[in-house]
Formats: C-alpha cells, sequence, structure tokens
C-alpha cells in the first residue's frame, strides 16, 4: 500500500480507537448499555491492531503470531474458567501483565535506538515508563500472592520499614533523574529499573487484605500512567488517549476507596493497619454476646417485614452468596421486602460484592449504595450482616482512639434487630472489638455463614413450598 | 513531489527517529492531560454496580500498548527486540483477549429485577 495512504489510514484507525474507548466507557454508566459500549471498545482495539499492522513495516511474522496465539489462549482460559471469587487476583495479574508490556517495550526502545536519536523528552517519558512499569509489575505480584495466599495476607513488617522504603525510592528517582541527564548511562537504566521491582515488592508487602481495594485501584492508576509514558515514548497518540483513561480511572477509584475508609493514601501505604496487635487486646470481656441458631434465625427472619443484607468479604470466603440469594428470594414470596447495602471497601476491590451478587443472580436494582441506604435502616426490623465487620463497627462513629475513628459506616445498628453471620467473635481486620456484638438487639449466629445459611434456606423452603 | 508529510512518514516507516522537540511533545502532553480530565468525568458516571467490570475493560483498553509491542516483535530490529516484543505481544493480548472476554461475561451477569412476578 502506498506509504502516505497506510499513514493516513493508521492515523484514522488510532483515532477511530480513541472514540470509540470513550464511548465504551461511557457505556458503563449502566448495566443495561455496557455490553454494548464494550463491543464499541473492542472494535477499537481491533481497528487499532490492522492500522498498525499495515502501517509499520514487519519482517518477521513468527514472534508476533506466537505472542498473539500464546496470549490469546492464556487469555481465554483464565477469562472463561476463572471463578467469579478469584476476580481480585485476576484483576491484580492483569496490572501486572500489562505493566510488563509498558517495561519491555520501553527496553526494546532503549537498546534499538541511540540516546541521541531519542532526544530527551522521549528518554524521560522511556525512563518514566520503565521505572513506573517495574514498580507495578511486582507490586501487582505481591498482591496477587496475598489474595491468592501464595504468601501471607497480613502485613509484613519489618524495624525501620517506611525509612529503608524512602531511602531506596530515593535512590530509584535520583539514578532516573540521573539517567535523564545521561541517556546513554546503560547501568543507571537497568539499575532503576532494577529497583523499581523491588520497590514494588516492598511497597506492598506491609499492605493487608482490607487495604486491597485500595492498593488494586492504585495498581490500575500505575498501569495506566506507564502505558500512557509509553504512548509518549513510541509517540503513538492512541496509546497516549488509553493509559490516560486507565490512568485516571485507577486514580478516581483509589480516591473512592480511600475516602470510603477514612484514610490518606499515605497512610494505607505506609500506615500498616492490623500489622501491631491493638493495644490492650487481651482486656477480658466482661460483657457476654447472646449465641442464637438458625431456628432463630429463621423466625425472626419471617416475621419480619423489611430486611437490608450486608454483605462482607466473608460471604466471598464462605462462598453464600448463592444461599443467601435463594433465601431473600424466599423473603420476597414471604411479601417481605429485601434489600442489599454494599459498603464501597467491603471485599477486596472495588465493587467485589457487586459481582458476586450478580453472579448469584441477585437483580442489580437490590443493591444500594451506602449513601441511598443509610437512613433507612431506623425503619428496617432485620438486618443480616453475612461476613462483615468493621463496614458496620458503630466504634467509627464515635471512638476516637480507634483505627476506624471517621470511617463511614453502614448504620446497621440502628435497625431493630441485627443477625451477624460470623466464624467467631474475633475482631475486624481493623482489630477494632464491635461492641455490637453485645448489643441487646444482636443476634449471633456463629459458625460458617454458608452451612447457617443453607440450614435457614431449608426450613424457608418448607415454609413457602417454593424451589429457586 | 516529496512533501515534507511523506518524507517524515518513510522516515517513520524505516523505524527512524528523530528527536522530539518541544514543539512536538507539547501537542502529545495536551493529548495526555486532556484525555485525563475526560477520563476522570466518563468514569465518575460509571455505576458503582459496575466498578469491578470496569477496572477489567479499562484493562483490556491499556492493553493497547499491544500496538507498540507489534511493532518491537515484528519489526526490523535484533533478535533480542523481537523476543522482548513477543513475551511483550504475550502480555498484552493476554489483557486485550482475556479483559476484554471477562468483562463480558461479567456484564452478562448484572440482571435487573423481573422474573418474579407475582402469580
Amino acid at each position: 500500500m502506498n506509504l502516505e495512504l497506510s499513514r493516513v489510514f493508521a492515523e484514522t484507525s488510532y483515532l477511530a480507537a480513541a472514540i470509540l474507548f470513550v464511548l465504551g466507557l461511557k457505556g458503563l454508566s449502566h448495566p443495561e448499555s455496557a455490553r454494548r459500549g464494550m463491543f464499541q471498545a473492542e472494535i477499537g482495539m481491533l481497528l487499532a491492531v490492522v492500522g498498525t499492522l499495515l502501517y509499520f513495516e514487519i519482517v518477521t511474522w513468527t514472534w508476533i503470531l506466537i505472542g498473539v496465539g500464546v496470549g490469546s489462549t492464556i487469555g481465554t482460559l483464565m477469562a472463561v474458567f476463572m471463578p467469579m471469587t478469584a476476580m481480585p487476583q485476576r484483576i491484580a495479574l492483569s496490572h501486572a501483565f500489562g505493566a510488563l508490556a509498558a517495561v519491555l517495550v520501553g527496553i526494546y526502545k532503549y537498546i534499538e535506538y541511540p540516546a541521541a536519536d531519542l532526544g530527551r523528552l522521549r528518554i524521560t517519558a522511556l525512563g518514566f515508563e520503565v521505572m513506573f512499569g517495574a514498580l507495578t509489575v511486582t507490586g501487582s505480584l505481591m498482591a496477587f500472592g496475598k489474595l491468592q495466599e501464595l504468601i501471607k495476607g497480613a502485613p509484613m513488617t519489618f524495624r525501620g520499614q517506611n525509612y529503608f522504603n524512602i531511602g531506596l525510592f530515593c535512590a530509584t528517582i535520583g539514578l532516573y533523574l540521573y539517567f535523564i541527564y545521561d541517556p546513554t548511562a546503560q547501568w543507571a537504566f537497568y539499575t532503576f529499573m532494577g529497583l523499581g521491582f523491588a520497590v514494588g515488592v516492598l511497597l506492598v508487602m506491609p499492605i493487608g487484605g482490607a487495604d486491597m481495594p485500595v492498593v488494586i485501584s492504585l495498581l490500575n492508576s500505575y498501569a495506566g500512567l506507564a502505558a500512557a509514558a509509553t504512548g509518549l515514548a513510541i509517540d503513538n497518540k492512541v496509546l497516549i488517549i488509553a493509559g490516560s483513561l486507565d490512568g485516571t480511572s485507577g486514580f478516581f477509584l483509589s480516591i473512592l476507596m480511600s475516602r470510603a475508609m477514612n484514610r490518606s493514601f499515605a497512610n494505607v501505604l505506609f500506615g500498616a493497619v492490623g500489622a501491631a496487635p491493638p493495644a490492650g487486646a487481651k482486656v477480658v470481656e466482661t460483657r457476654t454476646a447472646t449465641r442464637y441458631t438458625p431456628e432463630d434465625m429463621k423466625f425472626v427472619l419471617e416475621n419480619a417485614q423489611s430486611v437490608i443484607i450486608v454483605p462482607g468479604y466473608g460471604m466471598a470466603v464462605a462462598q453464600a452468596q448463592h444461599v443467601l440469594h435463594e433465601i431473600a428470594n424466599h423473603l420476597i414470596d414471604l411479601d417481605i421486602k429485601v434489600r442489599y447495602a454494599i459498603h464501597p471497601v467491603a471485599g477486596r476491590m472495588p465493587g467485589h460484592m457487586n459481582v458476586l451478587l450478580a453472579e448469584a443472580n441477585v437483580p442489580y436494582d437490590l443493591l444500594f449504595e451506602r449513601d441511598a441506604i443509610n437512613d433507612d435502616f431506623s425503619q428496617t426490623d432485620v438486618v443480616v450482616v453475612v461476613g462483615a465487620n468493621d463496614v458496620v463497627n458503630p466504634a467509627a462513629r464515635h471512638k476516637k482512639s480507634s483505627p476506624l475513628y471517621g470511617m463511614p459506616i453502614l448504620d446497621v445498628d440502628k435497625a431493630h434487630t441485627v443477625i451477624f453471620l460470623k466464624r467467631s467473635m474475633g475482631a475486624g481486620f481493623a482489630g477494632e472489638e464491635n461492641e455490637l456484638f453485645y448489643d441487646k438487639k444482636t443476634m449471633m449466629v456463629l459458625g460458617d455463614a454458608k452451612k447457617t445459611l443453607t440450614e435457614v434456606a431449608g426450613m424457608l423452603k418448607k415454609r413457602t413450598g417454593l424451589v429457586h | 513531489m516529496t512533501s515534507p508529510l511523506i518524507i517524515a512518514a518513510a522516515a517513520e516507516h524505516a523505524h527512524r527517529l528523530v528527536p522530539l522537540t518541544s514543539g512536538e511533545i507539547f501537542p502529545l502532553l495536551f493529548i495526555l492531560v486532556l484525555a485525563g480530565f475526560l477520563g476522570y468525568e466518563v468514569i465518575g458516571r460509571v455505576s458503582p454496580t459496575l466498578h469491578t467490570p470496569l477496572m477489567a475493560a479499562t484493562n483490556a483498553i491499556s492493553g493497547i500498548s499491544l500496538v507498540g509491542s507489534l511493532v518491537a516483535a515484528g519489526g526490523p530490529y535484533s533478535q533480542t527486540s523481537h523476543i522482548l516484543g513477543m513475551v511483550a505481544v504475550t502480555a498484552a493480548s493476554i489483557n486485550v483477549v482475556g479483559g476484554f472476554l471477562i468483562t463480558d461475561r461479567m456484564l452478562r451477569m448484572f440482571k435487573r429485577k423481573d422474573r418474579r412476578a407475582k402469580p
């Protein structure tokens, strides 16, 4: 094809891709339009790839075909067979892949072109891409390891950790700046890349499970920034746009998540919450909580007029979403109003609970955000808390010394009766005792949530006689 | 007739590079910053119930770094670059293909309340 024509075609395909990507994300504003939006984004991707292959001179197809073949196969297998409960791990892993691609493109660019041809501006972008990419690769792999429970989920800390990390981070930045000053210094390039890998490990190591929503969102943002820097380094506008969209999306979610916990980024990254045993942990508990059986729970539920279900990470662990939905259906058959209240940081990533409940066929119009439902708890008969603790702990409202203080919680304590399904009386991730366990209005049903709920569902089924 | 555009295009086609001038980097920075603002506006309107599919989707979209990887894997470069490129193509394709598929798998699950019409 004529060179200029192919250039026009490539640039047009990039422009179209950019438009289709934005339209695709716009489609996600509502579940109805979401799938159509994603289809548009897929078309955009296809156009951009075809435009690239037609425009750039390709001398060998071997490596391209191997890469696309292997990558598509792995991607498809992961998409088809990965259980929905493994979604946080999968998202973390994909940040690592995205960042890895950015790092490798950076290295290739650096070894193929003399520094003088790249020019200082491109060198700046390229160094940034490699440094941030490296950090994101190992950071995301650490997050993946923690979520998959390959490595200890609890925060890992050592003395002087923050000083060590800050020192390492400064060294990385210093070398990066030196590399901009002297782009021919290969040792600087490869050293700060190596340090970037180390920083990623150390950054995520001290962060515990419940802070994962913030960390995953931040890594999402970094992966996007690395992609945008790649776009600057190889003069590709659609890559700049897509990376920038990805980066801001991650940034937006991180802000949302840390606001929902009333914590700053710095606090999440360097605070290591849940690391130290809470002060005075071994105070002898004088109050007594009342334990109830699944029969009691069934009785209370069927005599209620309105029920709100509050799911947490424990529901995901117990895989209790399906049987929970079965119970909700029985209650709806008994003309009881059932809704779900979702706290933004429930689970391990933004929207985690929504996806699990959607998998269990819970219609999305039964799910309510904190702000939309919080005033309704006072007029609700029964609240069922399944495997959540910190997000409903009233200490966040009044106990100034608590690590939870100031976090916007779901006001379940205002309901008439609160049923807690928990494995144990233990404190939540933040290490804060939940005083609500000892309240008169609270029913503690201890044990495996799935087992308890299955029993309750069985009893309700006898009552309604319906199968769900 | 050889216009400057064609010369520039030819240079790029031959995978040669000329250093960016500040006059060239600034339009790119404008794109970066404006796309960021646009993204913030668009993402702010995404339904919170779809935040997990959103992460999967933006991941798939930023897998567009595939275009850079393809050139590295197939362009007139050294074996090292081809192999680096191949690994990058693999990683980016996992994100693109897997990302879009899993986003769709999730989105298919989101249903509105309909079936529970009372008899």
